[in-house]
């Protein structure tokens, strides 16, 4: 297939990017959205340019390290799929790509197609951990935990932090992300002395860094290559409403 | 919350109108006087005008937060956009500028039936008359202004009624379905409430 793409072209991050037009001919279906840049950037490098820089590392869809927005949509057209595990055969000859970084004040582009996400990170610190030591793995069943709990913290822990929520926010925010983390930690009994200074730490280093209010557009939730849900926002809204009373 | 009810108050105490002159202009007039003579002249009204004012100042100022907050948070914007997949999406797309049909809504809607100053009927106490002739026919922008005024309403508390459950009480996904489906009757409930008074008026089922 033939393809026309699209790609937003920055060199650092201080330049000013635009968009950048190239033709692929003869691009496989079977190939993934990846493997088809990695054959862009082959000739690129053979015509002497500079190749499209972009993040990815596992290729499996559970490291987190793809973003891309794809014809406007984080990691592209098809659900719960991250944009390594995207093939071309979603798209037809002929089709014009738009790829761009994901889009937040809180995610400075790097170069080209890569963000910098250490504002994750700082979430993370701020509270998305436990302090307790906790030794080796514990014998199965040791700790009693209920299986609806069981399988909410599961769903919420298989957020891979990449970031897809933010970049469909209308607003920028990262509630989807945060709310997660708070989701699975908050389930857990070895998570609950820190309940209250988790959610509250991680919400204030969230708007510290830049990142927008939550108005319950969904779009995040519909984004999300791994199927997270509006519930994990409600439980944090919870946690948080029940914490910010307690600290007053 | 307070908005809220006062919005459902406001409709329901609207359709006094399909029960004539009288009482429509009762109604008003037991407004004024609610309380009386234990309370004031306008007691109840001005404990209700100084609460929406306060609940309206404290709606607008959150929201001009969030839209700078959400503006900041978005430097660069996207060359390419996709439509929108989210939970009530088209309510959601219309709540900033839906906001302002209906504060600007709010100006004109005073100025024409609380105040008069660009309503035919300048007789306070005959609230039916004005209502009858300012949703006259030959005034039909006005009424096609309240419409899309009364829509854009609809739409707000369509995404605005569930969306602050989530955020204040944040729900389950049982009870999020649950209230947003409240929200969607209340609008649908709004709209039609309101939207059936000017209706009535410009074709003229009520004179």
């Amino acid at each position: 297939m033939k393809l026309k793409l699209r790609i937003w072209r920055q060199p650092n991050p201080e330049a000013k990017g635009k968009m950048v037009s190239y033709v692929l001919d003869d691009v496989s279906e079977d190939a993934s959205f990846l493997e088809m840049l990695d054959v862009l950037n082959e000739q690129l490098i053979a015509d002497g340019e500079d190749p499209v820089a972009f993040d990815h590392d596992c290729r499996e869809g559970i490291c987190g390290a793809c973003s891309l927005v794809i014809d406007g949509q984080p990691h592209g057209p098809q659900a719960a799929t991250t944009t390594c595990q995207l093939h071309m055969r979603k798209f037809r000859d002929g089709d014009i790509i738009d790829i761009e970084p994901w889009r937040a004040g809180a995610f400075p582009v790097v170069k080209d197609l890569v963000v910098d996400r250490t504002a994750f990170d700082r979430i993370i610190a701020a509270g998305g951990y436990i302090s307790a030591p906790t030794g080796t793995a514990p014998d199965a069943h040791a700790a009693p935990i209920p299986k609806q709990d069981a399988d909410a913290a599961f769903s919420a822990a298989a957020c891979i932090g990449c970031g897809a929520c933010v970049a469909a926010c209308p607003n920028g925010s990262g509630m989807l992300f945060m709310a997660a983390k708070v989701t699975h930690l908050g389930l857990m009994p070895q998570c609950q002395p820190e309940r209250a200074t988790r959610v509250l730490g991680m919400v204030a280093e969230h708007d510290a860094a830049g990142f927008g209010g939550c108005t319950n557009t969904g779009e995040c939730a519909s984004a999300c290559p791994k199927e997270i849900g509006l519930d994990v926002i409600g439980r944090l809204n919870r946690d948080f409403r029940k914490a910010a009373a307690r600290a007053a | 919350m307070l908005l809220v009810l006062f919005i459902i108050a406001h409709m329901a105490g609207n359709l006094h109108v399909f029960e004539g002159r009288e009482s429509m202009n009762d109604y008003a007039h037991g407004l004024r006087t609610f309380g009386a003579p234990l309370l004031p002249h306008e007691s109840l009204l001005w404990v209700m005008r100084i609460g929406l004012i306060a609940a309206a100042a404290a709606h607008i100022a959150s929201s001009v937060v969030l839209t700078r907050r959400a503006v900041e948070a978005r430097p660069v914007r996207y060359v390419s956009r996709k439509p929108a997949k989210g939970e009530s999406r088209h309510a959601a797309a219309t709540m900033r500028w839906g906001a302002l049909v209906v504060l600007l809504f709010v100006v004109w809607h005073l100025l024409d039936l609380t105040f008069r100053t660009v309503n035919p009927v300048k007789d306070l106490p005959d609230a039916y008359g004005a209502v009858v002739e300012g949703f006259a026919p030959e005034r039909w922008p006005v009424t096609v202004f309240y419409l899309i005024a009364v829509l854009a309403l609809g739409f707000h508390l369509r995404h605005g009624v569930w969306s602050a459950v989530q955020t204040i009480a944040g729900p389950n996904n049982k009870w999020r379905k649950r209230t947003q489906v409240i929200a969607l009757a209340v609008a649908v409930i709004v709209t039609a409430g309101f939207a059936i008074v000017p209706l009535a008026v410009t074709f003229g089922l009520v004179s």
